[in-house]
């Protein structure tokens, strides 16, 4: 995460269209949205979107009150990183020779990460964990090259006792 | 309210004409198809509790809806069917957007087997218009149906008011389903305007010295024009206002300074910005009104009350911004308030009032002001009048005395050309068909002059000036001014006779050319029981002034 990037959490209706709703809120006033994740909760009726957006002080106070207006939202907030458990979900297909397997195979031990597949030219490594040090591993990956990869948008959650719920009872 | 009588089994066309009605709907505009023949069906069942106006085109249908529903305050609802009937509307769904005016529009949509497969008159009704309503909906059970209708009420008048669409697929209008009525939906409950901002901003009234209320639509949908016209009196300021403000207060009231912003008059645009306090209620800071964003009233503090949060800092900078209600916040702040009085302030404006009378245009045959004071003399304060886009619309507005609020139907937001024929019809009927007025251009006139077949069916009064000079003159004035007189595409050169076209609607029609001509004209217009026609010849060149260029400030006004 980024200076100028901020999180969303985003409590909707688990309705049909919701989130072609929430994404065309987004274009048509020209926010960017790093990353999108939406699933439902514990709770059928309500799903929940966890959104990295990029963007100032300004654009940050309108997207809350922007969401907000929409009928399908039922709460907004915006996460503070340091009360917020963030991980991302990654798969990456990289390129492997004989050489560079023990390399790649230490530098996923230390990432803690784990080969999910694996052939005589390439292996797939899937890694779990904060945006930060997924990135770091992508920076690595690069050296060997990088076939594909597949990055999942991020899912956050408030630390201890806070919670993020739908303000009305429904 | 339960019983066995109550609850009955109703199709789902039926259900929608019920919950229309247990919602106080006795009035739709609407154009029938394929799509929504069960609908239609159950309408002609139902004609002698609910009216159904066919228009034109569907457009002018949604125009009518809107310009109803902001005459009566009431929510305007219109019928259309699928395909192109729901392409149709998007215009006026989108003016309605714009203008916050609380509007229910029901389309047919195909079946719900056929729904996604390129059907005969199909499209994505919902996706079309989920960026032009407040929220839309597709009824895939009939089950379902009444709450929805009446949840679409309740949005569509809650908080800062906006169009919601219900897209209803032909089988779904088919099926049957247990109905049981329900009493009319309440309005969302308002969250209570912040106290300690409310003592924060008397605090700054008080200290003021040259307070202006700048005041907006919200204040018209909230029918809050009377405690914007409390607080100017005890506190001593002076009001001026947004297009879409005007008519909240009588003009005739010496703090009223009229429209201000890119064309608006010289005073209310010159005290707003040598105010030092600036209290805007009920606004949204569009571009036209504040130019240059910058220097928007670089001398002034800005209170910022409305019942949209969103608009609180989206355009300029609040000092204070306070979200609520505007009649019960401001209720509050006059209590609270000190009477005051500022002597000199109002020298200064009384002189910039003196400064805007010498800035009138020169007597000259038949001036567009002339013609709009001519009018008014004609008209009562409850007259309702309609404009379409463009030179009349400003000229209207700078010229026009509104004395009631609710009488100014026009396009602010969204500007449409073609709006003025179907909300003049939908005002008139929403005024208990008295006398209305349509000001209008030939431009504009001619994207919706066949609205007059609506006129003549439903024998409407209405008077329909058209400030005839040949061109599209709005755009004319812009091509004058930054383009260097390349008049590219608005020299219209039509040979349209429009007596003889409104004659062959059905309607009556006269030319004038001067001042007499024009007063024989309303004098007879204003006797008959049917729209008519009057066809004004203006000057191609008259220009809007005052004008402050796009993107200029109170030292680029151009005067004359």
């Amino acid at each position: 995460m980024n200076k100028e990037q901020f999180i969303l959490g985003v409590i909707v209706s688990n309705h049909f269209g919701v989130l072609t709703r929430v994404s065309g809120l987004f274009s048509r006033r020209g926010y960017n949205i790093d990353s999108l994740n939406v699933s439902e909760t514990e709770n059928p009726n309500f799903s929940r979107m966890t959104i990295i957006v990029s963007g100032d002080d300004y654009i940050k106070n309108q997207i809350v009150k922007q969401l907000a207006k929409l009928h399908d939202v039922k709460k907004v907030e915006l996460m503070n990183p340091e009360e917020t458990v963030i991980r991302e979900h990654l798969l990456i297909k990289i390129r492997v020779t004989p050489e560079s397997r023990p390399e790649i195979s230490e530098a996923v031990n230390i990432f803690r990460g784990k080969v999910v597949d694996f052939n005589s030219d390439t292996m797939i490594i899937e890694i779990t964990g904060e945006p930060s040090k997924l990135s770091a591993f992508i920076e690595f990956a690069k050296k060997s090259g990088i076939i594909e990869m597949c990055r999942a948008g991020a899912l956050a959650l408030n630390r201890g006792a806070l919670i993020l719920q739908q303000e009305n009872n429904l | 309210m339960k019983g066995a009588k109550y609850n009955m089994k109703m199709n789902g066309a039926q259900i929608i004409i019920e919950t229309l009605i247990e919602q106080g709907c006795d009035c739709v505009f609407g154009y029938p198809g394929g799509a929504v023949l069960n609908i239609y069906d159950e309408l002609y069942k139902s004609r002698d509790r609910i009216r159904h106006i066919i228009t034109a085109h569907e457009q002018g249908a949604a125009h009518a809806a809107d310009g109803y529903a902001r005459a009566s305050g009431k929510v305007g609802v219109v019928f259309a069917t699928s395909g192109p009937g729901a392409t149709n509307l998007v215009t006026g769904i989108a003016t309605a957007y714009l203008d916050s005016t609380p509007l229910v529009a029901i389309t047919g949509n195909v079946p719900v087997p056929l729904l996604g497969r390129d059907s005969f008159q199909e499209v994505d009704t919902l996706g079309i218009t989920m960026p032009i309503t407040k929220h839309n909906y597709i009824v895939k059970d009939v089950c379902e149906l009444a709450d929805t209708v009446r949840e679409a009420f309740t949005i569509a008048k809650s908080g800062r008011p906006g169009p919601v669409l219900i897209d209803v697929p032909k089988d779904v209008q088919a099926a049957v389903c247990e109905y049981t009525p329900m009493p009319k939906t309440e309005k969302q409950a308002y969250k209570k305007p912040n106290e300690a901002k409310i003592n924060e901003v008397v605090e700054f009234i008080n200290n003021s010295k040259k307070p202006y209320i700048y005041s907006g639509g919200g204040v018209v949908i909230s029918e809050a024009g009377d405690v914007v016209r409390e607080l100017a009196e005890k506190i001593d300021a002076y009001i001026g206002f947004s297009m879409m403000g005007l008519s909240a207060i009588s003009s005739e009231n010496r703090h009223c300074l009229g429209m201000t912003g890119m064309h608006g008059r010289y005073a209310s645009t010159k005290a707003n910005s040598e105010a030092d306090l600036i209290i805007a209620v009920g606004v949204r800071f569009s571009d036209r009104a504040t130019g240059n964003k910058v220097r928007y009233s670089k001398n002034a503090k800005v209170i910022h009350i409305d019942i949209d949060p969103a608009e609180i800092d989206k355009n300029i900078p609040a000092y204070i911004g306070l979200t609520g209600d505007i009649k019960e916040t401001l209720t509050k702040i006059i209590e609270r308030v000190k009477p005051l009085e500022h002597m000199e302030w109002r020298q200064e404006v009384e002189k910039m009032s003196a400064d805007e009378i010498s800035f009138y245009p020169e007597d000259k045959i038949l001036h567009p002001k002339k013609v709009i004071e001519k009018v008014r003399s004609y008209t009562d304060d409850d007259t309702v009048v309609a404009t379409d886009v463009g030179q009349h619309q400003m000229w209207t507005a700078q010229y026009y005395r509104f004395r009631k609020a609710r009488t100014f139907l026009t396009s602010g937001g969204l500007g449409t050309m073609g709006f003025g024929m179907g909300a003049a019809i939908g005002g008139c009927i929403a005024n208990n068909e008295k006398r209305t007025v349509l000001f209008t251009g030939d431009g504009s006139f001619g994207m919706n002059l066949n609205e007059l077949a609506t006129a003549v069916s439903n024998e409407l009064p209405l008077i329909i000036v058209i400030m005839n000079n040949g061109v599209l003159g709005m755009v004319r004035q812009w091509q004058t001014l930054f383009y260097e007189h390349r008049y590219s595409s608005t020299t219209l050169g039509r040979k349209t006779d429009f007596v003889k076209l409104a004659e062959a609607f059905g309607a009556h029609a006269f030319r004038v050319s001067d001042e007499n001509e024009l007063d024989e004209a309303l004098k007879k217009a204003f006797t008959i029981n049917g729209p008519v026609l009057i066809d004004c010849k203006i000057d191609m060149d008259e220009n809007v002034l005052p004008m402050v260029p796009p993107g200029g400030s109170i030292e680029n006004i151009i005067v004359k």
